[in-house]
């Protein structure tokens, strides 16, 4: 069944049969493979980020302009998207869509580790809870609790404001507060994982505690992981250039998308400049649908049978 | 109901009691209060004595202790920034926030409700289509680009094509300088745009969720039998099934009333209106931690009401649900 093929009875189907027409047994994988591929808008959409990502971390290489010359004769002269400068230029008289590459660096390398960290944070300190229960989930529920009565961005903001501005500060206060979702969500699958037989088989043969999380529980939930791992880049995005718009994040002469926003935030009153405002948002726009998309498509392919309200 | 409330009270004082600690304690990290003392030229001598004043030389929670037995009557201190009584700043802004929160809060439920039914009673129609669409446009804007962008298009460009003397919306406070209520056009103009940046996200999150509970509610057994007995469609969409795809709603709203606060934040900042999330950001960047302290527990204390409302609501709706 969960191949998806209706085998349909011809009238030749001994003759099908004997030239080997058995089911052919697929893998795990194989049949993951499958249901991803069919999900046109997550393959495209996966397509789009890799080649997006490609292009952002080699910027030094793929970049049509060097970012760090200066062509004297466009300084100060801002210029709207032409052939020759797609996105237009800046009033440092540098190429934009040069300047988004390089800057895509640091939202992309802050969304991806923050989504791993907090991840792994989140599955450690939710598989915890849900197996051990007691001590370390009271401590889970009260930390939630708390983030119910306090706006998520006003502690970050209050952390950064206190740790500094550099990637790597940003990177580890944005986990340190990403992880509870991913908690609760894994607490909840250990807990119902827990009271399945080979769980309990498990058990009977003696393996112990982070043996049995390990080995046998969190294999049985690499789906939800890895959909909320997708999605939580897109969230790690958005945060920082909220944060760095609003001037607790990355710092120059470092820059990222929210950076660019937050420099040109004065071209709000000049039409001229609009594209100086358009695009980096639209990178951001881009970069999140099509995470979400693809974690979409992730959850259709580990889980086919899931209902899900898109 | 009413030892659920008394209870739900009970329940909270504790979280407040912690999260002001943890605040309390975390903005004495990141801030010295004698700062302002450090640079003068006698500040070998002041430094103890104000050390001293201010309560700093005894231990975290005894200064935390005295700092919440006060706010608890009502005093919060004096801001550093202002050198007004913090009480008094929050109340003045509060009041103005109070107006970007409901009609934010409205207009985003009453098109999300919107939106939801019909994409829901018109499952994989056109418009069902659209909406989905829209919805993935929607989650996945930022906010504070959205507000940016509606500046652009909305104010500055038909100002400066259309050669208008005034913009059709304005992007900055509240109200116009002399302008003042709430029932007139000044007002709407100002206040378009930045509801409409608190709207965008809302909207979008808030209506599949809407969809997806009238979906699950018009395939429920009392629909079919609604409309076996031979009801009007139209009856049993409004009358059976609508209401009861509210109540899951409820509670979504009420968990997001903390994002919206957040959202403030940027809303306020980029529609320069002088609210509780421009005092957030204003006192932040003076460093200014009696203030962020009363916006911690102020805020805390709206969102744990509006979290017990929405619970209360939700039983009201809900006669099958009892609190207790």
């Amino acid at each position: 069944m969960t191949i998806g093929e209706v085998i349909e009875p011809t009238e030749n189907v001994e003759v099908e049969l004997v030239a080997g027409a058995e089911a052919v047994p697929r893998t795990q994988w194989q049949l993951f493979r499958r249901r991803f591929f069919r999900h046109r808008l997550a393959v495209i959409s996966l397509v789009v980020l890799v080649v997006l990502s490609f292009a952002c971390f080699f910027a030094d290489w793929v970049a049509p302009y060097d970012i760090n010359k200066l062509d004297l004769s466009l300084l100060g002269v801002v210029k709207g998207p032409s052939w020759h400068h797609w996105m237009g230029t800046n009033e440092q008289g540098k190429d934009q869509f040069s300047v988004i590459l390089h800057a895509g660096q640091i939202s992309l390398k802050i969304g991806f580790a923050v989504a791993l960290l907090s991840t792994i944070l989140g599955v450690m300190m939710g598989s915890a809870a849900g197996y051990y229960g007691r001590f370390i989930d009271r401590i889970l529920s009260a930390i939630t609790d708390g983030f119910l009565v306090v706006p998520q961005l006003a502690v970050l903001a209050v952390m950064l404001q206190y740790f500094g501005h550099t990637d790597t500060v940003i990177i580890f206060v944005l986990a340190a507060l990403g992880w509870t979702y991913i908690a609760r969500v894994t607490r909840g699958q250990v807990l119902s994982l827990k009271e399945k037989e080979f769980v309990e088989a498990a058990r009977a043969s003696g393996a112990s505690g982070p043996r049995i999380i390990v080995r046998h529980i969190l294999p049985n939930m690499i789906g939800p992981i890895m959909v909320n791992l997708t999605l939580s880049v897109a969230g790690a995005i958005v945060t920082e250039s909220t944060l760095t718009f609003l001037g607790f994040g990355i710092q120059p002469p470092k820059t990222s998308w929210g950076l660019m926003l937050s420099d040109n935030e004065g071209a709000v009153n000049d039409t001229s400049k609009m594209h100086l405002l358009l695009f980096p948002g639209m990178m951001l726009l881009i970069v999140v649908l099509c995470v979400n998309f693809l974690g979409d498509g992730l959850r259709d392919a580990f889980d086919p049978q899931a209902k899900h309200s898109t | 109901m009413l030892t659920y409330i008394a209870r739900r009270i009970l329940y909270s004082i504790p979280v407040l009691i912690v999260v002001s600690f943890v605040t309390f304690w975390g903005l004495r990290l990141a801030f010295d209060p004698l700062q302002k003392y450090r640079g003068q030229h006698n500040s070998a001598s002041i430094l103890p004595v104000q050390r001293h004043r201010l309560g700093l030389d005894k231990p975290i929670y005894v200064q935390w202790f005295k700092w919440f037995t006060k706010a608890i009557r009502g005093n919060l201190g004096v801001s550093d920034r202002t050198n007004n009584a913090v009480w008094g700043d929050l109340i003045h802004h509060l009041g103005t926030t109070i107006h970007l929160v409901v009609w934010g809060t409205l207009i985003s439920a009453l098109i999300a409700i919107g939106v939801g039914v019909y994409s829901a009673v018109r499952q994989y129609s056109i418009g069902d289509y659209t909406f989905t669409g829209l919805s993935y446009l929607g989650i996945a804007m930022p906010p504070f680009w959205f507000g940016l962008m509606a500046i652009v298009l909305l104010v500055t460009f038909p100002k400066t094509h259309w050669n208008l003397s005034q913009p059709i919306f304005y992007s900055i406070g509240l109200h116009s300088s002399g302008q003042s209520g709430i029932f007139n056009l000044d007002y709407v103009r100002h206040l378009a745009l930045p509801v409409a940046t608190l709207v965008v996200q809302s909207v979008a999150a808030w209506s599949r969720f809407e969809r997806a509970a009238m979906l699950d509610v018009l395939g429920a057994d009392y629909v079919r039998t609604a409309r076996a007995k031979g009801l009007p469609r139209r009856r049993v969409i409004f009358k059976h099934a609508f209401r009861n795809a509210l109540i899951p709603l409820v509670t979504v709203m009420a968990l997001d009333t903390a994002a919206l606060f957040g959202g403030l934040i940027i809303t306020e900042q980029i529609f320069a209106i002088p609210g509780m999330g421009r005092y957030f950001l204003q006192s932040l960047n003076a460093g200014d931690a009696p203030a962020l302290l009363g916006w911690v527990l102020l805020t805390a204390i709206i969102l744990i009401t509006a979290n017990l409302l929405a619970d209360i609501f939700y039983g009201v709706l809900d006669p099958r649900i009892r609190l207790g």
